[in-house]
C-alpha cells in the first residue's frame, strides 16, 4: 500500500483550487464586519497548519488568527522538569518525548536545565517516540525508571492503556503531567475577557478523544462560534469560514468540521480508560495559573505507579505554582493570543529553536519555534497572488 | 504534540495493529479503536486514536463546495450585523 491509498481521502483537503474559492468566501463572509475578528486556534498543530500554509496571508485586514494554549510541553511546569531532571542525576532512567527532552526547567537553580543538559552531563534519559518502547525497555532491563508523560486528551491514553492492561512493569513510573483543554479554555475565556475571542478553532485529535460536545460550552455559555477542525489547510479556511458565517449572523454555534474523525461523544474508551485510571484534579500550567478540574492523577490501585509519591516529591501545589518564565520571555501573553511571537524582542535574537530561551520556542509545537521555521509557504502564496492580496 | 498520522490498518494482533504509513509500517497501541485491516486510522504518540471515514471526508468536501458555491453566487451571505 502506497503513500497514495493512505492519504487519498486527504487529497482535496489541499485542493488549490478549493483553497482558492475558500478564501474568497471567506472576504466575502468578512467584508463590513466590525474588526478586529480575533479567532483563537487552540491547538499547536493548527497553528502548525495555518503558519506552514502561510494561511495568516490570505485573511483580509479585519480578521486575525491568534493562537492558543494548545502546545503542552509549552504550558508543562518547569517543576515537573526539574523533579526529572533530579531523579535523572539520581541514577533513575528517565523516559521523555522528543519534545519535552528539550524543555527548561524554572530558570534559577544549578541544577542542568533540562533532561538534555542532564544527560550531556551524566543523567540517564532516553528519548521514546511511544510509551510502549518505554515499557520494553523497561520490562526487559528491570531498571528503576521514570516516563515524564506530558500531554492532553489526545496523549493521555496511549500513557494510560500499558498501566491499565498491567504490561507497565512496577520499576517503570510516571510523572503524570497530562492536562485536559476544556478546563484551559474556560480558564482563558473567563480570565482574559479584555481580549475578545470572536471564535474558536476547537483542536481536532483532542475531540476524537473527548468527542465535539466538549466544546459545546463556548457557544452556549460564551456566545462564541466554535468549529471543530481538521489539520489540512482546507479544514481550516472552512472553520474560518464557518466562524464568519456565525459572527455575520450574530449567532454561535458549534459545528463539527472534522467528522471524517471525530463524534459528537468521542473515544468512549479512552474516557473509560482515563476515568478507570486517574482523578481529574487542579493543576498547574506554566505560564497561566493553576486551574481547576484540569489535570489527571493517578487513583487507587494505579498511584503505585506515580513516580512523585514513590520518590517522597510532593505534588505541585496553588501556592508553590510559580509562572516560572525567564526574565522577558512573554510566553504566557503568545499562550494567550494576546501577543504574537514577533511582540517579543527576544524572538529570534536571544532565543532561536537551535537555543530556545523561553518554553513557546521548544516543541515543534510552541507559537514561537513554529513562527521561526515558517515565514508562510507555498499554497497560500499561490492563492494570495490569484485573488491579488497579496 | 497532537500531531496524528493518517494511515492504513494492514493486521491486527489482539491489543495492537500493524499499520502502514505511506510505505513504512509500525506496530502501534489499538486498545481504543475495533479496527480491521483496511480500515483508515489517525494514529498520534503510538496509539490508534480514531479512525477515519473516507465517506465522510467525501461527504464533507461535497457539503463545503456547494456552501461555497452559494456564496460565490451571493445567495448565501446577508449584510453583516
Ligand atoms: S521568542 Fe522565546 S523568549 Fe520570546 S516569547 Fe517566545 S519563547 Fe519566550
Amino acid at each position: 500500500m502506497g503513500q497514495d491509498s493512505s492519504r487519498a481521502p486527504l487529497r482535496e483537503f489541499r485542493d488549490r483550487d478549493l483553497a482558492l474559492k475558500a478564501s474568497s468566501a471567506i472576504r466575502k463572509a468578512a467584508a463590513g464586519l466590525q474588526g478586529p475578528v480575533k479567532i483563537m486556534d487552540f491547538c499547536g498543530t493548527h497553528e502548525w497548519t495555518i503558519t506552514h500554509y502561510g494561511l495568516r496571508s490570505l485573511m483580509p485586514d479585519n480578521v486575525e488568527l491568534v493562537a492558543g494554549p494548545g502546545c503542552p510541553v509549552c504550558v508543562t511546569p518547569g517543576y515537573y522538569v526539574e523533579a526529572a531532571v533530579r531523579l535523572a542525576m539520581d541514577g533513575i532512567r528517565i523516559f521523555t518525548y522528543g519534545d519535552s527532552y528539550r524543555l527548561q526547567g524554572p530558570p534559577e537553580t544549578d541544577l542542568p536545565k533540562s533532561l538534555e543538559e542532564a544527560r550531556s552531563r551524566g543523567g540517564r534519559v532516553e528519548v521514546v517516540y511511544s510509551v510502549l518502547d518505554a515499557v520494553r525497555m523497561a520490562r526487559e532491563d528491570g531498571e528503576e525508571s521514570v516516563f515524564l508523560a506530558v500531554g492532553f486528551e489526545t496523549t493521555a491514553p496511549a500513557t494510560l492503556a500499558p498501566i491499565r492492561a498491567g504490561d507497565a512493569p512496577d520499576n517503570l513510573r510516571f510523572i503524570n503531567v497530562h492536562r485536559l483543554t476544556p478546563p484551559i479554555t474556560r480558564y482563558v475565556l473567563e480570565t482574559h475577557p479584555e481580549a475578545p475571542i470572536r471564535g474558536i478553532i476547537a483542536p481536532g485529535h483532542v475531540s476524537a478523544i473527548t468527542g465535539a460536545k466538549a466544546w459545546a460550552f463556548i457557544p452556549e455559555e460564551y456566545g462564541i462560534p466554535t468549529v471543530v477542525a481538521g489539520f489540512e489547510p482546507i479544514d481550516v479556511l472552512l472553520a474560518i469560514l464557518e466562524i464568519l458565517r456565525q459572527v455575520r449572523e450574530g449567532k454561535a454555534r458549534l459545528v463539527n468540521e472534522y467528522s471524517r474523525v471525530v463524534s459528537w461523544d468521542g473515544n468512549l474508551e479512552a474516557q473509560r480508560l482515563m476515568g478507570e485510571t486517574c482523578d481529574v484534579v487542579d493543576a498547574g500550567w506554566r505560564g497561566i495559573g493553576f486551574v481547576p478540574a484540569s489535570g489527571l492523577a493517578f487513583k487507587g490501585e494505579f498511584r503505585r505507579y506515580d513516580a512523585l509519591e514513590a520518590y517522597g516529591i510532593p505534588e505541585l501545589t496553588p501556592e508553590a505554582w510559580e509562572r516560572d518564565l525567564p526574565p522577558g520571555c512573554r510566553c504566557a501573553e503568545v499562550t494567550l493570543g494576546m501577543a504574537r511571537p514577533t511582540d517579543c524582542p527576544m524572538f529570534l535574537r536571544a532565543c532561536t529553536p537551535e537555543s530556545p530561551y523561553g518554553p513557546c520556542m521548544v516543541s515543534s509545537e510552541g507559537t514561537c519555534a513554529i513562527w521561526a521555521k515558517f515565514g508562510g509557504g507555498g499554497l497560500a502564496e499561490e492563492v494570495g497572488r490569484e485573488l491579488g492580496v497579496i | 504534540m497532537c500531531l496524528g498520522i493518517p494511515g492504513i490498518v494492514v493486521e491486527v494482533k489482539g491489543r495492537m495493529a500493524v499499520v502502514d504509513f505511506g510505505g513504512v509500517r509500525r506496530e502501534v497501541d489499538a486498545t481504543l479503536e475495533r479496527v480491521s485491516p483496511g480500515d483508515h486510522v489517525i494514529v498520534h504518540a503510538g496509539m490508534i486514536i480514531s479512525k477515519l471515514s473516507p465517506k465522510e471526508a467525501e461527504e464533507t468536501i461535497r457539503v463545503w463546495r456547494e456552501l461555497i458555491e452559494a456564496i460565490s453566487s451571493g445567495e448565501e451571505l446577508g449584510s453583516a450585523r
